[in-house]
């Protein structure tokens, strides 16, 4: 009985949250231009996505390939700079740790808003023009705070005796980092990088304010522009279905695969 | 890292009390502080904030710990479900919610945009507490009970106790967004109801940067206080998040 | 003669925040010899061992090797191989590549590579689990890979930190075994570092004690059992009675109320000394001849091999008795004690030793706190004076705030018919006391030290 009634608010919960975005999806195979309007099944919002046939249909395949790139390249530089100011902070001791983990975390407590107007006002008073370029040092900025705290933790796992140990057995400190350390820390760095680069993909605050004025888009402000604007592109809609579908699979995959990882761990 | 963190942060604290000429003023807090549009929002995005957090702790915390529950659910793809929100832009989720609004006819207001946070932050909620929850040391609530607690009490002077960390966390974690938020108001409400983030954002837009600044000051302080009182350590819920 | 030394460590010190882990090391090691350096948790053991090894280095003193001064060169330019603590294996590689790790290093060929690491699995009987990932391997298995791991380099000296300390009692049993084996066959220096002094009885050839940063006395196993210099090495190793005691004169020595023959010598006449008597050299007898002191059985344990009784001597000591033979609770026994078992050695203090200063005529400042006190006539407030405080003198409270200074116990032995306490206060100074009173280490107390206990001497007379 308790059993039974756990499920079933679990499953009006999750039809809550799930509601709008299947909405969203049962709506794409239609042509309608307004939301709610069902005017038959039909996948040209589909194809009108992928061939750009529609009207500013370009400027919104541009914004994902700007969304993917930031990404991309912020989440590269991120997990670079994280995983070296992890090792730089778990070396310190004492007081300078904890200084610098709390400077860590600050981007991170921050909401986007302040993180977006405090680099606003930084590139303004350093008068750098704004667009690409200060996007992406902005996304590195409130993402690197998460690859090194997803690193950290793997380094306090880590065996201390392990670069030691390289040493001792004959490795110069830049063959223990290549050799051993990195190696150790791959798993941390790579669930940095995936974090790193999801915090970016759904950035919309931060890109909002640094992007300046040069017409830059990203899906996020896009979105924006586009629903101020009131007419929603309906082309839209087969994207958000499409990025729920991909980001489902990543999940499904993930979880399998930690599945096994743990299963296999436990059966030793 | 001390370039694009506390300069940045230094930086509104001085545009803040900044004229437009780059001379010292006060003005700019002041003019907040009499300006009744400005409070008011403040009142209500606080209000709002406050609302939309209570109700992810309701509604989130029974979920998280069905969740976290080994009798009750077995199956890591329900709680997988609840996560992925989290990873979908929140911006979209909230379009797709008052597209959804619009469609079935609600008036858009406070209502919807207060079940459209709820919405967008459950999962936040419900993330870090069925984290603290799942890692707790079964041992306690057995002690508990082999102290003589009913399960009731068990549940109330141990497992809830014990799990404060997630709730402060998952506070953190739904409450600083939701007092800073801006598209998402304006999407929820058609732009019937400014918050607080809107007005920073409006002001920093038309260039009224000083005044921005220190609008977001404000805010900082906030911030600020929200997480000295809950503790700064919610790093470690979302570390864990891959 | 200092060419047959591979290791000769000369006036090594070492601070860590003003606090000195190592205090003036000299000792060396023979080409080929077992040393263990053994002591408690803390006393600078790893330490030491960690500057030999090169990652940390010395704020003093030399450490040669073969007549060399390697203080300055870094550990992976020294001769020398680890095994740590917990193995610290690279998990990330199988067990062949483990232990390859430091052969692919030296560019060396790939198949002498092959060959050693193939002699190395041998050796430690690993044969089969060359591709095995070291994660999937049993505590004792990881061992061994990291044994094999250092010697396959062959170092001059292997070092070894603690290798047993994470496995269960059988495992490290037969590892101590092995491990003597592997040291008899390869022929080199082993530095082995352990708190368990069974442990270092068992494999050493040379055993260092070492308590508080300072080397307590170097010898073989069984000088170190029988002849311990010091309360703490006796302590340390194996179990002791340990005594308050006087020497009468050459080959005499008094304790629990009693004169006994010994063969000790040197120690002057009438001086305190402390004698150490292990349990299983206290002999019971039916002899009213060979008995020399009567004692009552106060409680008989089975420890397997031999039975441990508590006795309560006429004379109101308490001592340990090991033997084949139970005496149940309650029997009048008569015991004696052999002249070679008793071990008399140096009381290494006989009280408190403070320095003070005069603040009035009723007040002195020693230990960081004002202290009520008579001051003897001749002293001037500003003076600076030695304050003498007795053991028994020292007043421990409950509660450290109670207490004029907090401090914890350190340090404890029972001497029969009282405990002797080492206190390390707060600010890091150490009070001796003697107390009737039950404690255990690491209580925390608060000190108390009576006006009239404290004995003001001046300095330099």
């Amino acid at each position: 009985m308790k059993k039974v009634l756990a499920k079933c608010y679990l499953w009006l919960l999750l039809a809550l949250l799930y509601a709008p975005l299947f909405f969203i999806a049962v709506f794409s195979f239609t042509e309608s231009r307004v939301l709610g309007n069902w005017t038959g099944f039909s996948t040209k919002l589909y194809s009108n996505l992928f061939t750009g046939g529609m009207n500013g249909g370009a400027s919104l395949i541009s914004a994902v390939e700007n969304t993917l790139l930031i990404a991309l390249i912020s989440a590269a530089f991120s997990t670079l700079l994280g995983t070296v100011a992890a090792i730089g902070i778990h070396n310190l001791k004492g007081r300078k740790r904890q200084t610098m983990q709390f400077l860590n975390n600050i981007p991170m407590i921050n909401p986007d808003i302040i993180t977006g107007v405090s680099l606003f006002l930084l590139f303004v008073f350093l008068g750098v023009s704004q667009g690409y370029l200060t996007v992406i040092l902005a996304h590195i900025t409130f993402c690197t705070p998460y690859v090194v705290l997803s690193v950290l933790p793997k380094l306090s796992q880590m065996n201390p005796n392990i670069y030691e140990a390289a040493l001792d057995l004959g490795a110069t400190p830049a063959q223990a980092l290549r050799k051993v350390l990195i190696p150790e820390l791959r798993p941390g760095m790579v669930s940095g990088f995936i974090l790193a680069f999801t915090m970016s993909l759904d950035d919309f605050a931060v890109t909002f304010f640094t992007r300046g004025t040069i017409g830059l888009d990203t899906l996020s402000t896009y979105i924006y522009t586009d629903a101020r604007k009131g007419g929603l592109t309906p082309e839209l809609r087969p994207l958000m279905t499409l990025i729920f579908l991909i980001v489902l699979i990543l999940l499904v995959v993930i979880n399998i695969r930690q599945e096994k990882a743990n299963k296999t761990v436990k059966s030793r | 890292m001390v370039i694009f963190v506390v300069l940045p942060l230094i930086l509104i604290v001085m545009y803040a009390f900044q004229d437009g000429t780059g001379h010292f003023t006060l003005s700019n807090i002041t003019r907040f502080f009499t300006d009744s549009d400005s409070l008011s929002t403040f009142a209500l995005s606080i209000e709002v904030a406050i609302e939309n957090t209570l109700i992810c702790i309701l509604l989130g915390y029974p979920a998280a710990w069905i969740l976290a529950n080994r009798e009750l659910n077995r199956s890591a793809v329900t709680v997988m479900l609840f996560i992925m929100p989290m990873w979908i832009n929140a911006l979209m989720r909230t379009l797709a919610t008052a597209e959804l609004f619009n469609v079935l006819g609600f008036t858009l207001g406070k209502g919807t945009l207060l079940f459209g946070m709820v919405y967008d932050y459950l999962p936040f909620m419900i993330y870090p507490i069925y984290n603290t929850l799942l890692k707790m040391d079964k041992s306690y609530a057995e002690a508990a009970e082999d102290l003589g607690a009913p399960p009731m009490k068990v549940f109330w002077k141990v497992t809830v106790p014990l799990s404060m960390p997630g709730v402060m966390s998952g506070v953190l974690m739904v409450f600083m967004p939701t007092v800073s938020t801006f598209a998402i108001s304006e999407f929820l409400t058609n732009n019937k109801i400014k918050l607080f983030g809107t007005i920073i954002q409006e002001n920093i837009n038309s260039s009224m940067w000083n005044y921005g600044a220190a609008l977001a000051f404000i805010m900082l302080i906030i911030i600020g206080i929200t997480s000295l009182m809950g503790g700064s350590d919610n790093s470690e819920a979302e570390g864990g998040l891959v | 003669m200092a060419k047959d030394y591979i290791i000769d460590i000369q006036h090594l010190s070492k601070s860590f925040g003003g606090v000195k882990v190592l205090d003036d090391i000299n000792f060396y090691v023979r080409r080929g010899e077992f040393v263990t350096l053994l002591g408690p948790s803390g006393c600078g053991k790893t330490t030491l061992l960690r500057q030999i090894a090169g990652f940390i280095a010395p704020d003093e003193g030399k450490i040669l090797l073969d007549g060399k001064d390697i203080s300055g060169i870094p550990p992976y330019q020294r001769p020398l191989n680890t095994v740590f603590q917990r193995y610290a294996l690279f998990p990330h590689l199988d067990v062949y590549d483990n232990i390859a790790f430091g052969l692919k290093l030296q560019k060396l060929p790939a198949k002498e590579i092959e060959a050693r690491v193939k002699k190395m699995l041998k050796m430690v009987s690993m044969t089969d689990y060359e591709d095995r990932s070291v994660e999937s391997l049993s505590g004792g298995q990881q061992q061994r890979v990291a044994i094999a791991r250092a010697l396959v380099n062959y170092p001059k000296v292997l070092l070894l930190d603690e290798p047993l300390a994470a496995l269960d009692l059988k495992m490290r049993k037969d590892m101590q075994l092995e491990l003597k084996e592997i040291h008899r066959k390869m022929g080199i220096t082993f530095i082995y570092v352990t708190h368990d002094q069974e442990e270092a009885l068992t494999l050493s050839d040379t055993i260092v004690v070492l308590n508080e940063g300072r080397i307590q006395q170097i010898g073989t196993p069984t000088d170190i059992y029988n002849e311990p210099v010091n309360c703490f090495v006796a302590d340390f190793i194996g179990e002791s009675n340990i005594l308050k005691g006087r020497m009468i004169r050459d080959r005499r020595v008094a304790f629990i109320k009693q004169e006994f023959d010994c063969v000790d010598e040197g120690f002057g006449e009438n001086v305190p000394v402390d004698v150490v008597v292990r349990p299983e050299d206290i002999y019971f007898t039916t002899d009213p001849a060979k008995c020399q002191f009567k004692a009552k059985v106060n409680s008989c344990t089975f420890k397997g091999v031999h039975y441990e009784m508590w006795v309560d001597t006429e004379s109101g000591y308490e001592l340990m008795i090991q033997d084949y033979d139970p005496y149940p609770v309650g029997t009048e026994v008569m015991l004696y004690i052999d002249p070679d078992d008793i071990q008399v050695m140096h009381k290494e203090r006989t009280r408190n030793v403070f320095d003070a200063k005069v603040t009035d005529s009723g007040h002195v400042e020693m230990l960081g706190q004002s202290w009520d006190c008579e001051v003897p006539d001749g002293f001037a407030a500003g003076d600076e004076a030695v304050a003498e405080v007795r053991f028994e003198d020292v007043e421990l409270l409950d509660h450290q705030e109670d207490g004029k200074i907090a401090g914890e116990v350190h340090f404890l032995l029972y001497k029969g018919d009282h405990y002797h306490l080492t206190i390390l206060t707060e600010d890091g100074d150490h009070i001796w006391v003697d107390t009737n009173d039950i404690w255990d280490k690491g209580d925390l107390v608060g000190v108390d030290i009576p006006a009239k206990g404290i004995k003001l001497i001046r300095r330099n007379d």
